[in-house]
């Protein structure tokens, strides 16, 4: 252990820690703003400036490895002065309109500034001036509001894989941007959204569809349909202050409904259904000598990240839709039938943690019913905010029930939010389909659990069938498996890939913390638990156990990968340009 | 000339003293000062191949000169040979003559052939291509040994510079290259070569002036498989060209130390960051490269000593802050250069992460002499705490612009008055301004402080790489920090916000006051954050870049003062604070102000009192610096 003291309180830390992590491990706060634990520790923002002894001038916390009789002080004169004055800066060159600002509830930089104790501004000159990038479908890039911490940057490059974005132009010309100062949407990017979620300020948000949905919801001639992802109902909570992880799926149907929303189905009830069809077309390969192994599509960053990235892999994806996408086509087709409706007045809206869903639902082929399947997608945190914009507190909501058929869900299709709760569901279904019985009732496969940054693998033994399979999450560490399946080092029958850390439940377009993204990997885990204790208090726990998917396949569908299912659950895909460059740990 | 067989593949010292043996009649000729030049054996032409001299067309007169030694058939006796720079730019292209060391100035192609016929057939040299430093007057000096420009100098670091050609090996092996290296290799272990460095007292010259003997011991007792030695070649400073002289007139002798760093501090290869825009010195330095490896002085097993050890060259695209050398390093990894914080310093953690040795060109050029006569001939010259020499670029307004190496500690007055021949007639010196961007200005009432690395940070400027721009009465001090301030804010990389958005805003702050718009509040807040960017930027470029505010402030502080209080700049160089008039009485309407008037401006008629419209004028200063009778007025 080293020992040093940190403003004079004497502590004890691992060999390697930095003076910013020994401060919090013992509760001092530093200021920092570009700080991301193991991702970005590159002293860019000057805000955890501290005084050491001996050492020259003013250094930076996040750097600063501890020493052995270290003497730190994070409270000077010089370190306060200096500090304030950095902020003064970024604040002269930062594009302060707070009311209209989708962060004003937790951006950093006023928070900062608030602790600083910055009370006027008298710092003034030239902003830098910049289009909004509005290009992209799921993402919106303001440079005026950028502080430059490039956190955005080392997470699409270190934790996804993807950079596709980075700094162009020097100084104060610098602009994060794609190369060659192309608009998001010529880029290489996969819309997760995780720069987004790591953003200190309002400069890189989810696209806002809000307006469009409540257009819809006012417009009387419209029935407005809505469908929310498993990953919502544990996280949606957050934007109101309640603890990460709390479960409101009842208030959060009540919510919709008060929004207006005509009916409230849940994107689970595709899930069951993706797992039957995803499950016919994995027995379908392993009988009949298909492409493996099989790999699951239904997170849309994943797939546009194997488009740009992994061509070559692309026959390798399932072909099976999202279980968004099966819902967009379901509720323009069969549910419209089924209630007389016309699928030309049906608003298709999903609720979804995810901000490459914005660009799903916009790819062209996704129009199984003959219209857009889904119309509108809204991020966690837009439907948050349309909760607050229509007054209504979701925790003083009483709870209500999903409507039928299209809401009804097995705990199988609700762990789909979490990483390896594809597998899991996957597993339950094709155990007992391959052992032509139940598995003596197994439903958990805990090997298959867990956030773990890499590759979670195992070998699940099924009526004599040796079943090899392996869960990734971040695109990363997607992309370090696909490297070892390409090489040959690894065989895999089926393969589970989230686009984000964590699964659905860390996607780009779920609450941000409000301590900022170093409370991310607690929150995720949060989140993760409830799912599981959600699908531990479900009576059904297999998907094909679903009696509304059962109903489905009898009055609509015939049988999984029937003809009907192929033209409205499949779909195909593209090799996408730019060419991906791998990048990344 | 002696027809020793000359080794191709040179693998031990024998062979090694047997190249130098073959050209030491070649050295020893062009430091032949006596012998007559009509009975010398063979006559060497020595054509300044710098990119300075270049600039003047020096090519053109070299390759004239051989076409004529060619055609009046003396070839086997003269030959025209392309050496590195002289260090009196001022009079390029210059041609100097062996035996005897005659320096011709600005020699043109049509100079070629007087010097041929009437010097080196007659013995008569051309006096109107002598040096004169006024052309009314009768006074010519002959040689570097006379020129004022040499008086005081010290050619150490340069040494090779203007004597050898830079493009053969054989040429720098005559004048001692690759004999530091092979003592290292053959007589000395790397503690010895670094207890010599420590010993000399060498401090590096890239500005910081860290002990070089101390960085190499950090990085040899550095833990690590793998290690780098790399030479920081990205000399940015406005003005400052030290290192491509360097680079251009003698690439061995920065090798030859890369190779005893790798030596000592235990790496097998090396990198040369140099920027593209210095092609004359990536191509000097790839041509030596070439030759060192053809010649076993790289590569595998060198001098047969079982030492391997390879460079290679790395260019930057032009960025100031990849001078900085965790930013040169990101930059050789293939990255956006932006500086790293530090700790970790490079010796410990550089390139790749691996321990990285790096110094910048000079320094390296000062390691082959102090491993070969030792630290205490080294510590010869200088002050105490900054022994050897250091190289200058002499620029601005003084009359013998060049490159200038004197001992540390030697006094700014004797550079810009002896060495540098004052500043220009009816000028007034007004300051000297070293360090470049990152450093500031001594004023008129120093100008006997010593030149060295104790007595500049005292002044409140700093050594820096060697830039040293001279200033008359016509500077505005105020423009000076507004004008390095738009440099380096153009050049911050982005990274952190003092100096991304700082070094901005106080560009702003000066663009106002030479506006004549700021305010006292502008002062303070001009002071305020030159202190915050100083303590809070990541690296040497934001951390010195309110150097040249502060500086100026502190010793011009009056003419801050006049330009927000009386709206006025004394020096005339701010545009808008300056307002130029002809005085009636005066203009002889001679019309050379309105011939030198870019806008057209001054109208008038011969032989009488000339004007100027206001609403035309661009404020450029040409009628005031060309009128005879001083009628022009501002």
């Amino acid at each position: 252990m080293i020992n040093l003291t940190i403003d004079r309180v004497p502590v004890s830390v691992e060999p390697g820690t930095t003076v910013l992590e020994a401060a919090r491990q013992h509760g001092i706060r530093i200021p920092t703003l570009c700080y991301l634990k193991d991702i970005n520790q590159i002293g860019a923002c000057r805000m955890c400036l501290i005084e050491a002894k001996g050492y020259r001038g003013l250094q930076t916390a996040c750097t600063l490895p501890c020493a052995e009789g270290m003497e730190v002080s994070t409270n000077t004169k010089d370190v306060r002065e200096t500090r304030k004055l950095i902020l003064e800066l970024l604040l002269s060159d930062h594009n302060i309109s707070c009311p209209t600002c989708v962060r004003q509830g937790n951006c950093e930089l006023l928070r900062l500034s608030q602790e600083a104790g910055i009370t006027d501004l008298p710092i003034k000159g030239e902003l830098h001036q910049s289009a909004i990038d509005h290009s992209s479908p799921a993402i919106s890039l303001d440079a005026t509001k950028c502080v430059l911490c490039q956190r955005c940057v080392a997470v699409c490059r270190e934790v996804q894989g993807v950079s596709a974005i980075g700094l162009v132009n020097r100084g104060f010309e610098s602009r994060v941007a794609p190369f060659f100062q192309a608009q998001l949407n010529a880029a290489a990017c996969a819309n997760c959204g995780q720069c987004t979620l790591v953003c200190p300020t309002g400069a890189l948000t989810e696209r806002d569809d809000t307006a469009a949905v409540w257009e819809a919801l006012h417009d009387p001639t419209k029935h407005v349909i809505v469908q929310t992802a498993p990953a919502i109902r544990v996280a949606v909570g957050e934007t109101f202050g309640l603890p990460a992880g709390s479960i409101s799926t009842g208030q959060m149907v009540t919510g919709l409904r008060r929004l207006g929303f005509d009916r409230v189905f849940d994107t689970t009830f595709t899930a069951d259904l993706t797992i039957v069809e995803e499950a016919s077309e994995l027995e379908e390969r392993l009988t009949h000598g298909g492409t493996l192994p099989l790999i699951t599509s239904c997170s849309p960053g994943w797939v546009k990240y194997a488009e740009h990235f992994y061509p070559t892999m692309l026959p390798h994806l399932s072909t099976c839709k999202s279980p968004q996408q099966m819902f967009g086509a379901l509720a323009k087709t069969y549910y419209a039938e089924k209630y007389g409706l016309d699928p030309k007045d049906i608003v298709s809206v999903s609720i979804m943690p995810c901000t490459a869903k914005k660009f799903e639902a916009g790819r062209p082929e996704m129009n199984a019913s003959g219209y857009q399947d889904v119309d509108h997608v809204l991020t966690t945190r837009e439907f948050g905010r349309m909760l607050r914009q229509a007054g209504v507190n979701l925790k003083k909501l009483p709870d209500s029930e999903f409507d039928s058929p299209l809401g009804l869900s097995t705990g199988a299709g609700v762990i789909f939010g979490t990483t390896g709760g594809v597998m899991e569901a996957a597993l339950r279904t094709a155990a007992e389909w391959l052992t032509g019985n139940q598995l003596n009732g197994r439903v958990k496969f805990t090997e298959v659990r867990g956030e773990v940054r890499g590759i979670k693998e195992a070998t699940v033994v099924v009526g004599g069938n040796v079943l090899r399979v392996a869960v990734a999450n971040g695109l990363a560490a997607a992309a370090r498996m696909l490297e070892k399946i390409q090489a040959g080092e690894v065989q895999y029958h089926f393969v589970e890939i989230m686009g984000c850390p964590g699964g659905c439940i860390g996607g780009g377009g779920q609450p941000i913390p409000p301590d900022g993204p170093e409370e991310l990997d607690e929150v995720r885990q949060a989140r993760i638990q409830s799912l599981y204790t959600i699908d531990e208090m479900s009576t059904i726990r297999r998907s094909h156990e679903n009696p509304a998917v059962q109903a489905l396949y009898r009055e609509f569908l015939g049988e999984p990968l029937g003809e009907k299912s192929h033209h409205l659950l499949h779909t195909h895909y593209q090799v996408r340009h730019p060419a991906g460059v791998r990048t990344g740990r | 000339m002696t027809t020793m067989r000359v080794p191709t593949r040179i693998s031990s010292l024998l062979e090694l003293e047997a190249v130098r043996a073959a050209g030491a009649d070649v050295i020893a000729l062009r430091q032949a000062m006596e012998t007559p030049i009509t009975e010398a054996p063979e006559v060497h032409l020595l054509v300044c191949g710098d990119t300075g001299c270049r600039a003047n067309k020096s090519p053109l007169t070299r390759r004239t000169m051989e076409e004529l030694v060619v055609e009046h058939g003396l070839a086997d006796r003269v030959k025209v040979v392309q050496v590195g720079c002289f260090g009196f730019c001022k009079a390029g292209p210059v041609v100097v003559v062996y035996p005897g060391g005659t320096f011709y100035c600005h020699v043109k192609p049509q100079d070629c052939a007087e010097i041929l016929l009437r010097h080196v057939m007659g013995g008569q040299p051309v006096e109107r291509l002598l040096f004169t430093p006024n052309p009314k007057e009768k006074v010519r000096f002959h040689t570097t040994v006379d020129l004022p420009f040499y008086q005081g100098q010290v050619r150490r670091v340069l040494k090779n510079c203007g004597l050898i050609n830079p493009e053969s090996i054989d040429e720098a092996i005559a004048a001692d290259r690759y004999f530091a290296l092979a003592k290292a290799l053959l007589e000395m272990t790397p503690d010895e070569v670094i207890a010599e460095l420590k010993k000399s007292g060498l401090r590096g010259r890239g500005g910081a002036g860290f002990p070089t003997g101390l960085k190499w011991e950090l990085c040899q007792k550095a833990v690590g498989d793998v290690k780098y030695v790399v030479c920081n070649a990205d000399e940015g400073d406005p003005g400052a060209f030290m290192d491509r002289s360097i680079l251009e007139g003698d690439p061995h002798g920065v090798l030859e130390a890369m190779a005893m760093a790798g030596y000592a501090i235990g790496a097998q290869q090396g990198y040369i960051y140099v920027r593209a825009e210095y092609p004359l010195a990536v191509e000097r330095l790839k041509l030596a490269i070439r030759q060192a490896r053809e010649r076993g002085l790289l590569g595998k097993n060198i001098l047969g000593t079982g030492f391997s050890f390879d460079i290679d060259i790395r260019l930057g695209a032009g960025a100031f802050v990849c001078g900085e050398e965790t930013a040169l390093i990101e930059s050789i990894e293939g990255k956006r250069g932006m500086p790293r914080p530090k700790p970790p310093f490079p010796a410990t953690a550089g390139l790749w992460q691996k321990p990285t040795l790096n110094n910048n060109v000079e320094t390296y050029a000062n390691i082959p002499q102090i491993v070969l006569f030792g630290a205490d001939w080294f510590r010869q010259l200088g002050t105490e705490k900054s022994p050897g020499t250091k190289v200058f670029a002499l620029a601005g307004q003084i009359n013998n612009t060049g490159l200038v190496e004197v001992p540390m500690g030697t006094k700014l007055r004797d550079v810009v008055f002896t060495i540098g021949g004052g500043v220009p007639k009816g000028r007034e010196f007004k300051a000297a301004q070293t360090g470049g961007p990152s450093g500031g200005c001594i004023p008129a009432e120093h100008l006997d402080t010593p030149l060295d690395f104790e007595s500049l940070p005292a002044l409140g400027t700093m050594m820096g790489s060697g830039g040293l721009t001279i200033m008359t009465d016509t500077a505005c001090m105020v423009d000076l920090a507004r004008f390095y301030l738009e440099f380096t804010q153009d050049e911050s990389c982005g990274k952190c916000p003092p100096c991304r958005i700082g070094t901005k805003r106080m560009l702003e702050l000066l663009e106002q006051i030479c506006e004549g718009k700021g305010t006292h509040a502008d002062i303070d807040q001009l002071e305020r954050l030159a202190v915050g960017i100083r303590k809070g930027s990541l690296c040497g470029l934001g951390q010195s870049a309110p150097n040249p505010v502060l500086s100026t402030l502190r010793y011009y502080r009056d003419e801050y003062l006049a330009h927000v209080d009386d709206h006025k700049c004394p020096a005339g160089r701010c545009k808008a604070l300056t307002e130029y008039q002809i005085d009636q009485e005066l203009c002889k309407g001679c019309a050379l102000c309105a011939r030198s008037c870019p806008t057209d401006a001054i109208v008038g008629e011969v032989k009488h009192p000339f004007s100027i419209k206001i609403d035309l004028c661009i404020r450029c200063g040409n009628c005031y610096d060309v009128c005879k009778f001083h009628a022009v007025v501002r």
